[in-house]
């Protein structure tokens, strides 16, 4: 398809303008000006629209594909929540208005919205506080992390180490470095838990806490997380909980009870708000007493009289970690989604997310080498070793499933395992749907047999064929204007 | 996978080749063909110290990034300039046009923490190798 | 009864018979009876019209109702409807990062564009696919210049946004670098102040342009300084300014980095947001952040990947450039499209409007006894007036009477109570500033 700069054709407009209604300025002094215009394109509004409605039409989206994305908790986004973001009284708030001296009775109903969702969010992790500042899963693990290093700071405690098992999302050594940590890795044992021997020959009064998914990235819920709290606690280190799996245990087990100290949740994940092709999100983060008076300022307060504020004053805070109160019209969408489900709607949520991905695990455990046989939580972990000895690797059964209309699970990850295909189907999903990706994987399997050499060419149905990655890296054309100038 | 009889190996697949005080670095055949189409290769400071098992630079291909580590220590010399227009020559020709740097060894005794090319053959036949790609999952 | 679950009684047995269990708590056994929860006191669920309701009634307790004035880098202009529209499109934003490209070719494409447009208006080689926004990425912005450089001290300009400046101190606290600030000169950057500041350990000058008092500066002379130190310039920007303004590509900045609000995303009470960072193609490497190339597919047609991912934290861990994972693609698209929609013309229009419109008013204000405007710098679409009395008490009186006045840095700066900082928008009309300047007139009047 053209860019929007190659159906660019001079002096079509497509937005209107008011005229002005003021006399001109007049000219600034040429040295504040820009010498060439930026070169935007030129369409008309129906040009513009069609363009990006036909690009919209070259995505998979979970409105129109079953989208078993592992990790992802790829949930179907609920509607409503749409239409209540774009209520014009939060859409069009401005975020200095409670700044302003008195100003936060200009913003009751927001300071209400994100006071009560991190009552909610306090109250599903078993945390005793919450912000909602943190714009996307990465950024609540650096405020996280920044949290540890304000407490141990605080303490006197000289600590250099995080902990994390090799399963974890890489974003968690990426957060930890950031913030100035060592990493140190620990592998993971036979049944795919933590190998608690291994962290025992690892602590020392350096480590400043532990990182930990749970369930973690092989879907599975460790029952020693409590054991493995209390050695972490042991030498006054934190404990830390990436809330990317959180969708399993919704009702059934709190981080703040097994023992953690911080947690944060994906919004994106398990409270439903759209992916928006990769963002915005929104990473709340949730901490028990001890780390309370550290969180971000500004903190969201309710007094006597149901009057809400902002605190701005927190000496022991980080600091500002955004430059407002979060991703405000993402938290919206959150908050309602939590309010139509209550409570028991959130348990209910992760009972089906979890038989959903049994199902699929009992149906496919034939097929498929399962690293770790035993029931799963929310996702269950396969690998396509089997495959890959036919010369098929888990990279070619995606291509395969694109061309099938279903977006393939997640590929390659957890690194530790090889040929990894990592399945979460989420609640959402009908056993109808379920069952058809079930005979496209057993389709595919068959196919392995038949003719491994047919996946080389797939998928042939798409807009494109396969791309050369290789050709994008060397000559990274990444601005249209590059090579047109 | 080809080996060349007269190099020395590492355990992390860089090969290097010995001409007097002068050794030449490169990755080997394996290495290459673990990593895929290189897309990148950061060249070394010249006149920069390195040490033995040290970092020296680091590789990208599409969807992975390795360090090199340098097998022996000593000043960087040379460097293979090709690399910054052509970094795929690595993978057409990892032992000879794909060479990395030059390095001016600085202890002759280091040359005994290396392997063979029959060690390094047993090495890899040691190895249990993995051809997966990138992980996908994220936050 | 919950309309996100499928799953019928008699298919929850069928599925559990082809799992071998008996019940979905089975499921759940590795949780222990010791793990349960010790609360989970959360109200019942409501319906989808009793939630729509309720968040209503407290949409109604906002004030958006005061005609705005206020800005400090966050801007009321408007959001075109086709803008809304087809970013509404599910395919678009329940669309999840372009990971199979053959499956994403539209967000990917999308993002491509953006790239490309961020790259005309700030006059720079290459962009990536967006970050959170602003603030967050004006420290990723300096953090590279860190890596780049490999130097440590940052020269921040005084007339960088106070809420960037706090959020860039708290990311840094446990890390050991050296910060020291430029204070302005008649409201404008220090150059004899900042020519002694920079020096050979400088890793970057960081400046704002228009800076957050209102100012509009040519930076040209303090990025030669600074290159002749070895150092680089980041300049954070407004994107509708550089409808008319020098572009930071113009001036040679080496980064720069901004807030995308202003390109067709509402207000939202702080986000979501589109932080943005253009560099010098040999910087690259070091730029945060996904980055979409063109490359061709398996038939030699056009067609756009993610790039350069080896640089990511999922492939490097603890070695990434940073540790960003997310960008805010759904805000970028939208932005490309608004640029789309406004195209060459209508963007030097815009940016026209919002500065005729800004000197208008200010004309206005200045006629007011006791009112001035302190310095002579020029400004774009927002100024800094001085009034005889505490800008807060101006605020308050006028909010009561329908204007939202604009911003008081007495907030962030000791000293300059009766300092307001005024915004004008295309949005806003004569009637409307000659109504403004006319109440701003009686309340000062009252309050003196």
């Amino acid at each position: 398809m053209k860019l929007v700069f190659e159906k660019s054709v001079k002096d079509r407009q497509g937005f209107k303008l008011p005229d002005t209604d003021v006399p001109s300025a007049g000219a600034l002094k040429e040295t504040y000006l820009r010498k060439t215009d930026a070169a935007l394109p030129e369409m008309s509004e129906l040009d513009v629209v069609r363009h990006f409605t036909q690009l919209s039409q070259r995505n998979f989206s979970v409105d129109a594909n079953f989208y078993p994305l592992g990790s992802c908790t790829m949930k179907y986004n609920p509607k409503f929540t749409e239409k209540v973001a774009a209520m014009p009284g939060f859409a069009d708030l401005h975020p200095l208005l409670p700044q302003l001296k008195g100003g936060e009775r200009y913003a009751q109903g927001a300071l209400e919205v994100l006071y009560e969702s991190e009552r909610w969010l306090s109250m599903i992790t078993g945390m005793k506080a919450f912000t909602m500042q943190p714009l996307a899963g990465a950024h609540g693990e650096l405020t996280g992390i920044m949290l540890m290093a304000a407490y141990h700071k605080a303490k006197g405690n000289k600590k250099k180490i995080v902990i994390i098992p090799d399963s974890a999302h890489g974003t968690n050594p990426a957060s930890a470095a950031v913030a100035g940590y060592e990493i140190v890795t620990i592998p993971s044992d036979k049944k795919g838990g933590m190998d608690i021997e291994k962290l025992k020959s690892v602590l020392s009064d350096e480590v400043a806490g532990l990182m930990v998914t749970s369930p973690d990235t092989y879907g599975v819920f460790n029952p020693q997380i409590d054991e493995i709290a209390r050695l972490i606690h042991s030498v006054d280190g934190i404990m830390y909980y990436d809330g990317a799996n959180l969708n399993a245990i919704l009702g059934r087990a709190r981080p703040g009870d097994l023992g953690f100290d911080v947690v944060h949740v994906n919004l994106h994940k398990t409270f439903a708000t759209p992916h928006g092709g990769g963002g915005p999100g929104s990473g709340p983060v949730g901490v028990g007493e001890k780390l309370e008076k550290f969180l971000p300022v500004s903190r969201v307060t309710k007094d006597a009289l149901g009057v809400y504020a902002l605190n701005y004053d927190g000496p022991d805070s980080i600091g500002y970690i955004a430059s407002f109160y979060g991703a405000f019209g993402v938290i919206l969408k959150a908050y309602a989604y939590m309010l139509l489900l209550g409570g028991d709607g959130l348990k209910e949520t992760s009972a089906h997310a979890v038989l959903n991905a049994n199902y699929l695990l009992s149906r496919l455990k034939g097929a498929y080498y399962l690293p770790f046989d035993r029931v799963c939580m929310h996702e269950c972990l396969f690998s396509a070793s089997r495959q890959a000895e036919r010369g098929v690797h888990a990279i070619d059964i995606a291509k395969f499933l694109i061309d099938k209309k279903v977006h393939p699970p997640t590929v390659y990850f957890p690194l530790t395992v090889k040929e990894a295909i990592m399945i979460e189907p989420t609640e959402t999903e009908s056993k109808e749907t379920l069952d058809v990706f079930v005979e496209l994987m057993l389709e595919a399997d068959e196919l392995t047999r038949k003719d491994p050499g047919a996946f080389k060419s797939f998928p042939t149905t798409m807009p494109i064929f396969r791309p050369d990655e290789t050709k994008a890296a060397r000559e990274l054309k990444v601005n249209y204007f590059a090579s047109n100038a | 996978m080809d080996i060349i009889n007269h190099y020395l190996y590492t355990k992390e697949h860089e090969w290097i080749d010995i001409d007097g005080k002068t050794a030449t670095v490169g990755i080997t055949d394996y290495a290459q063909s673990a990593l895929g189409d290189i897309t990148y290769v950061e060249l070394p400071g010249i006149d920069g110290q390195v040490e033995q098992f040290e970092q020296l630079t680091a590789l990208e291909s599409v969807k992975s990034a390795s360090d090199i580590f340098s097998p022996v220590s000593g000043k960087i010399l040379e460097v293979n300039d090709e690399l910054t227009d052509d970094p795929g020559l690595i993978n057409r020709d990892p032992y000879e046009k794909g060479w990395i740097a030059k390095v001016e060894i600085s202890d002759e005794e280091e040359a005994s923490n290396l392997m063979t090319a029959d060690e390094y053959r047993s090495y890899l036949e040691s190895l249990d190798r993995n051809d997966g790609g990138a992980a996908e999952a994220e936050e | 009864m919950n309309p996100f679950i499928a799953n019928t009684p008699d298919d929850t047995r069928a599925m559990l018979d082809a799992i071998g269990v008996k019940s979905i708590d089975e499921l759940f056994a590795d949780i222990q009876p010791r793990h349960a929860p010790r609360s989970f006191d959360l109200p019942k669920g409501l319906s989808e019209f009793e939630v729509t309701s309720k968040l209503n009634t407290l949409a109604l307790k906002n004030s958006v109702g005061p005609v705005p004035f206020i800005g400090g880098g966050y801007y009321d202009h408007y959001v075109p409807a086709a803008c809304g529209a087809l970013i509404s499109r599910g395919e678009f934003y329940t669309a999840y990062t372009p990971y199979q490209p053959e499956a994403a070719q539209g967000t990917l494409q999308s993002l491509f564009e953006f790239q490309s447009a961020m790259c005309t208006l700030t006059g720079m080689d290459v962009s990536n696919a967006s970050l959170y926004e602003g603030g967050t990425a004006l420290y990723e912005a300096m953090m590279m210049a860190i890596r780049i450089t490999g130097r440590t001290r940052i020269v921040m300009d005084g007339g960088v946004s106070p809420i960037y400046r706090k959020l860039i101190k708290s990311y840094t606290h446990n890390l050991h670098f050296e910060f020291v600030e430029a204070p302005l000169l008649h409201g404008q950057s220090d150059r004899a102040l900042l020519k002694k500041l920079v020096d050979d350990k400088t890793a970057a000058v960081i400046l704002q342009n228009p800076n957050f008092f209102g100012a509009i500066d040519d930076h040209t002379d303090i990025v030669t300084t600074a290159h002749a130190s070895g150092a680089l310039v980041i300049e954070s920007v407004y994107p509708v300014s550089l409808g008319m303004l020098k572009t930071p590509g113009e001036m040679g900045v080496d980064i720069a980095t901004g807030e995308g609000q202003s390109l067709g995303l509402p207000l939202n009470f702080g986000g979501p947001y589109l932080g943005f960072i253009t560099t010098r193609k040999k910087f690259i490497r070091q730029m945060p952040g996904r980055i979409v190339g063109e490359t061709v597919d398996s038939a030699g047609n056009r067609c756009f990947v993610n790039t350069l991912q080896a640089r990511e934290q999922h492939i490097r861990r603890e070695k990434a450039t940073s540790n960003v994972c997310t960008n805010v693609a759904l805000c970028a698209i939208q932005a490309v499209i608004f640029m789309t929609l406004i195209g060459k013309q209508g963007l030097k229009k815009l940016a026209r409007l919002n500065y005729d419109k800004a000197e208008f008013l200010k004309a206005q204000l200045v006629k007011i006894p006791g009112v001035q405007v302190k310095t002579s710098a020029p400004t774009f679409n927002e100024f800094t007036v001085c009034l005889p009395v505490n800008a807060n008490d101006v605020i308050e009186r006028m909010m009561h009477l329908g204007f939202a006045a604009g911003f008081p840095l007495g907030r962030y700066y000791d000293g300059l109570d009766k300092y307001l900082l005024v915004a004008v928008t295309e949005k806003r009309t004569k009637d409307e500033m000659l109504a403004y300047a006319e109440v701003l007139g009686r309340v000062v009047k009252e309050l003196q």
